[in-house]
């Protein structure tokens, strides 16, 4: 699948843009897919490459610019294409047969061809013996056969895979990554391209002749280049090594433009008195309050003491060490990042002297620092904390804030914040939370916290 | 087979009903997020309907059929006549399930339908379903003038009532939160419309439905023996049945006809469990969407007989080729080939605001109608009457509830917490809370005779009766339910006496406590309507409540004090759910659930 590829491409993604509830999912986002080639959409959680993947499908329509199927403006689900999902989606209540032959049937042949041809796929699979077995009987690798064999058996033009091998142990996955190139390459079936997203490097680099690498909030393609390796790939190849690390700096960058001027400015802390949400007038509040990462406390000093202890670190070597996948550490690398108690740079990262301080302080004194950092850094905590002082009763009811985020955010970010935004204030005794009225209270670290750091405001 | 959780939690927050998560033995999980004004509106709707019904039912100038009430006292016809029930209790249900599928998934499919459907059969829930009996009687005879089957469909129609708007929202429940992946499967591969329903959509409801069609059906044996034998406009009406069977011998004031009667009924839940619906809930397991095996699966002997013989097999193989033909023919359906978004336009939003004028004009002309109606020239005071005695009935439920509640919730506690014990106690527990009260009745009411004890008071005894069992049995459930780390903890901390009922116990059941409160509440407010009205030989004892307006409006032929009785109890039951359970129901859930 590594030919040169002159031929017009069977996917063009042009310009696209995604948006939920008006939180932007996807911006700006060009592709161009050839006959012959695997192209992997690489990003961390949230930068929007699932949804790239079923605009592909047609399974969703792009709310800004088009997809085309070999030149035809894509407007409903794809027929040229099918999909081999994460969690396999075999409906428990067929057969393997069955669930493979779901899609011709759907085509309306009739019960012998379509048998035939089930019968062939799953033996090309290598899953013969296995036909009347129900999905609950089988194994993790085997069930996602069952899935590849539904979708090769439609013979589609494309196959798009998203994160198929993610819910599989290690071992099982690479088998699986290894058969399906063999499959492909041996061209049982009459597929032409793949489009497979992942968030794991390695895969990506194994798997494709090129890498699409996304950015997050909102997903934008950050860099497209072509995996100029010879297969079967080599891990421990210099440029293997190479690739993968310039990856991981791409993932851990963040972007240039969304670093914004002086955290306090970008949004002013709303008008607590009155309840209202602020105006648009006055301080701009284009984007929002920044969001936090999905981190818990526990982790982000989990993640403090091992980088204390482990001095400057590539993020790969970290990840492998711990034998964790890359996605894993990011939330807690964000966070120390966020609360400027470390700083990467050339996919390194170091605990800067707060974070130092913050790693081998004792339980009290590392809250009181987590305080004064999240309420400085963590522009939520912060609003939540500066509207709170102002208030009369210290109280104000959380519904307030979660407006606040819905403007720009759809309901499960908001809830996510939210909750994140909760713990961090919790941990650090700057406010309280309390479910049954469903309010927020100040809580007694928040003075300590404040004069623990210049005053913003 | 009793702790198995049938409900799955919503994850959008767009749905109108709150997240069916506890397990109801009456199925009857009710949904509480509705705001004033749509409940307001749909009360509307749903007393518009059965004015509706009302009104044909009367106009029609047909003379009603001749007052027939044969029944033969004899037990050796008890079985035939328990089968002749059983027939009408499977056509009801036959007839439940066709709703629930078509209703249920039309409502979840279809945003517009479900904004009408979902509150309407929320409040339908709300209705007594005797109520339904009483009003609809009238016109099921007049349909079927010098016959039988108008009052065959009265009561069918009643057992209908019964279970169809619980499976429809589990039809619903289902199909809104069928797994992303199938939905996205379903549109890839393009299946048929037909393909999705029953290859996807009913499978994936099969487990809910078969669970709360099995727990709809105990409470409607008690409609069912009620709606066997009904007076209307002075005449007695009986069909052959176990239901009429009972009423016979309580009018001639045999006890030994009735405790006949009480065992054919026992013996017929007790057969319709063991050779129905052990076998379907068994087989229901292999549409679990866990894609690994529960740790203990349901199982019938009927069902593993089933699978060893032979037949089955051959009918499932002519089965498959009529399907595989069926499911082309039915391709003009249309297919499921659609993006999962599409824009509202301009155009939909002028057609929207016409449709809700139009639903608004009918309303507010309908209901100008209604009030005209059941105030007869008289003025409002009309609903002075009833609402007064709906209190007196709105008290004997809470003393249903009190007492209930102080007697089951510690025993309950106590069985669920013993294993050896629960296993005795919870077929038992779940055969009373089948077995409908009525039967039962007149060996309360020829106590009352012979003691004097006033129906005012006895009322709630005869309530209680069928009520009850909801409770201790969700209480038990729940109780099965606890983690035993969380007793083990308990235990290990010396956590003793008052603390442990207080700390523990009570806020570990609680869940289960409201989902069965709920139930016997409902229950109690419809067994009001049989309740509040006993005969036994020739004396009639009458208890002053809206219970016993309802039936005696009923048996003298008065259609408007019967909608007017109907109205004013389900306003009564649907305040007590909005203002009462669903708080408690709120806390359970956010509070109270152990998960």
């Amino acid at each position: 699948m590594t030919e040169e590829t002159t031929a017009s491409p069977i996917v063009t993604v042009d310009d696209v843009g995604q948006t939920f509830a008006e939180a932007p999912i996807l911006q700006d986002v060009n592709i161009e897919i050839f006959p012959g080639e695997i192209v992997a959409l690489l990003g961390k959680s949230g930068s929007g490459k699932s949804t790239l993947l079923r605009c592909i499908a047609g399974l969703l329509i792009p709310t800004r610019g088009e997809v085309r199927i070999e030149g035809k403006r894509l407007d409903g689900p794809n027929p040229d294409t099918a999909m081999v999902f994460q969690t396999f989606a075999l409906l428990p209540w067929l057969d393997v047969q069955q669930n493979v032959e779901l899609g011709l049937e759907a085509q309306g042949e009739h019960e012998k061809e379509r048998a035939e041809k089930a019968m062939r796929a799953i033996e090309m699979i290598g899953l013969d013996g296995f036909e009347n077995a129900f999905p609950k009987e089988l194994s993790g690798g085997m069930r996602q056969r069952v899935g590849f064999a539904r979708a090769l058996v439609t013979e589609p033009k494309v196959l798009l895979m998203d994160e198929p091998f993610s819910a599989l142990d290690v071992l099982t996955a690479e088998s699986l990554r290894n058969e399906l190139v063999q499959i492909i390459d041996a061209g049982k079936f009459d597929i032409s391209s793949v489009v497979i997203v992942t968030h794991n490097i390695e895969e990506a680099l194994i798997l494709a002749d090129r890498v699409a690498v996304l950015g997050s909030r909102p997903g934008v393609i950050k860099e497209m280049f072509a995996v100029d390796l010879p297969r079967p790939r080599d891990r421990d190849s210099r440029r293997f090594k190479e690739l993968t690390n310039r990856i991981y700096d791409l993932l851990a960058s963040k972007p240039a433009a969304a670093e914004p001027a002086p955290r306090t400015e970008r949004f002013s802390a709303p008008g607590a008195r009155d309840g209202s949400p602020p105006s648009g007038s006055g301080a701009p509040v284009k984007k929002g309050p920044k969001m936090l990462p999905d981190a818990g406390v526990d982790a982000i000093s989990g993640m403090a003491d091992i980088l204390a202890r482990e001095g400057r670190r590539t993020i790969r070597h970290l990840a492998d060490d711990l034998g964790l996948d890359v996605d894993d550490l990011f939330p807690q690398l964000d966070a120390l990042e966020l609360l400027g108690m470390a700083e990467a740079a050339d996919g390194r990262i170091e605990l800067t002297g707060p974070g130092l301080r913050f790693a081998h302080a004792d339980i009290r004194s590392a809250k009181e620092m987590f305080a004064a950092a999240s309420l400085r850094h963590a522009d939520l905590v912060g609003i939540i904390v500066r509207a709170l002082a102002r208030s009369d009763s210290q109280k104000l009811p959380a519904g307030f804030f979660r407006d606040l985020l819905a403007r720009h955010h759809s309901d499960r970010t908001v809830r996510n914040q939210m909750r994140i935004a909760i713990s961090w204030g919790r941990y650090g005794e700057l406010f309280t939370y309390h479910s049954e009225p469903d309010e927020f209270v100040l809580d007694h670290g928040y003075e300590q916290a404040a004069a623990a750091q210049v005053q913003p405001q | 087979m009793i702790g198995l959780k049938y409900g799955r939690t919503v994850a959008s927050d767009v749905s109108t009903e709150t997240r069916g998560r506890l397990v109801s033995p009456a199925g009857a999980r009710r949904r509480f997020s509705l705001p004033l004004g749509a409940d307001i509106l749909t009360a509307a709707v749903v007393f518009l309907i059965l004015y509706l019904i009302v009104r044909i039912g009367t106009s029609s100038d047909v003379p009603l059929p001749p007052p027939n009430n044969e029944i033969d006292l004899n037990p050796w016809l008890l079985p035939g006549y328990s089968l002749a029930s059983l027939l009408r209790m499977f056509i009801g249900l036959a007839l439940s399930y066709v709703f629930a599928l078509v209703f249920g998934y039309w409502a979840a499919r279809n945003a517009k339908a479900g904004s009408i459907l979902v509150p309407t059969l929320d409040i339908l829930q709300s209705v007594p379903v005797l109520g339904f009996l009483s009003i609809t009687v009238t016109g099921f005879l007049a349909l079927f003038p010098g016959s039988q089957l108008g009052l065959e469909c009265a009561a069918i129609f009643a057992i209908f009532t019964a279970q169809a708007w619980n499976l429809a929202f589990s039809m619903y429940h289902s199909s809104l939160t069928l797994p992303k992946e199938f939905d996205e499967m379903s549109r890839l591969f393009r299946l048929t419309a037909w393909m999705r329903f029953w290859r996807i959509e009913v499978p994936n409801a099969a487990i809910g439905l078969v669970w709360n069609g099995m727990m709809s059906m105990g409470g409607a044996w008690f409609f069912l023996t009620a709606s066997e034998t009904i007076s209307v406009a002075g005449n007695d009406y009986a069909l052959p049945g176990i239901g009429s069977y009972a009423g016979q011998a309580l009018k001639q004031g045999d006890v030994g006809d009735i405790l006949w009667a009480i065992a054919a009924m026992i013996i017929l839940i007790v057969a319709v469990n063991y050779l129905f619906w052990r076998p379907l809930v068994a087989w229901a397991e292999r549409f679990r969407n866990e894609q690994s095996a529960p740790e203990a699966t349901p199982t019938s002997s009927v069902l593993n007989v089933l699978h060893t013989a032979r037949w089955p097999r051959r009918v499932g193989a002519m089965r498959r080729a009529g399907a595989d033909r069926l499911g082309r023919g039915m391709r003009f359906l249309g297919s499921d080939a659609r993006p999962i978004r599409s824009g509202t336009s301009t155009g939909r939003r002028v057609w929207d605001f016409v449709f809700w004028l139009i639903v608004a004009t009918i309303l507010v002309w309908g209901i100008w109608s209604l009030l005209d109606y059941v105030m007869d020239g008289q003025g409002p005071g009309v609903f002075l009457e009833p609402f007064g005695l709906a209190v007196f009935t709105m008290l004997r439920v809470f003393a249903v509830l009190v007492l209930s509640t102080v007697i089951w919730v510690p025993i309950g506690v106590k069985i669920g917490m013993n294993p050896k014990l629960s296993r005795i106690a919870q077929p038992l527990v779940q055969i009373f809370a089948s077995f409908p009260a009525n039967l039962l009745f007149p060996l309360v009411t020829s106590f009352l005779v012979w003691s004097g004890i006033s129906l005012n008071i006895g009322g709630i005894f005869l309530m209680m009766l069928g009520a009850q069992w909801y409770i201790l049995f969700n209480v038990i459930a729940a109780a099965q339910g606890i983690p035993s780390d969380l007793r083990e903890a308990m235990a290990d901390m010396r956590v003793g006496s008052w603390l442990w009922w207080k700390r523990f116990a009570l806020p570990a059941v609680y869940p289960g406590y409201v989902t069965g409160g709920i139930t016997a509440s409902g229950g109690a407010w419809n067994a009001s309507i049989v309740a509040e009205v006993v005969s036994f030989g020739s004396t009639t004892l009458t208890a002053a409540g809206i219970g016993a307006y309802i039936s005696l409006a009923t048996a003298a032929g008065n259609q408007r004090e019967v909608l007017l009785g109907v109205i004013v109890m389900s306003i009564f039951v649907i305040a007590m759910n909005r203002l009462i359970w669903k708080r408690f129901y709120r806390l359970a859930e956010e509070r109270y659930s152990i998960d």
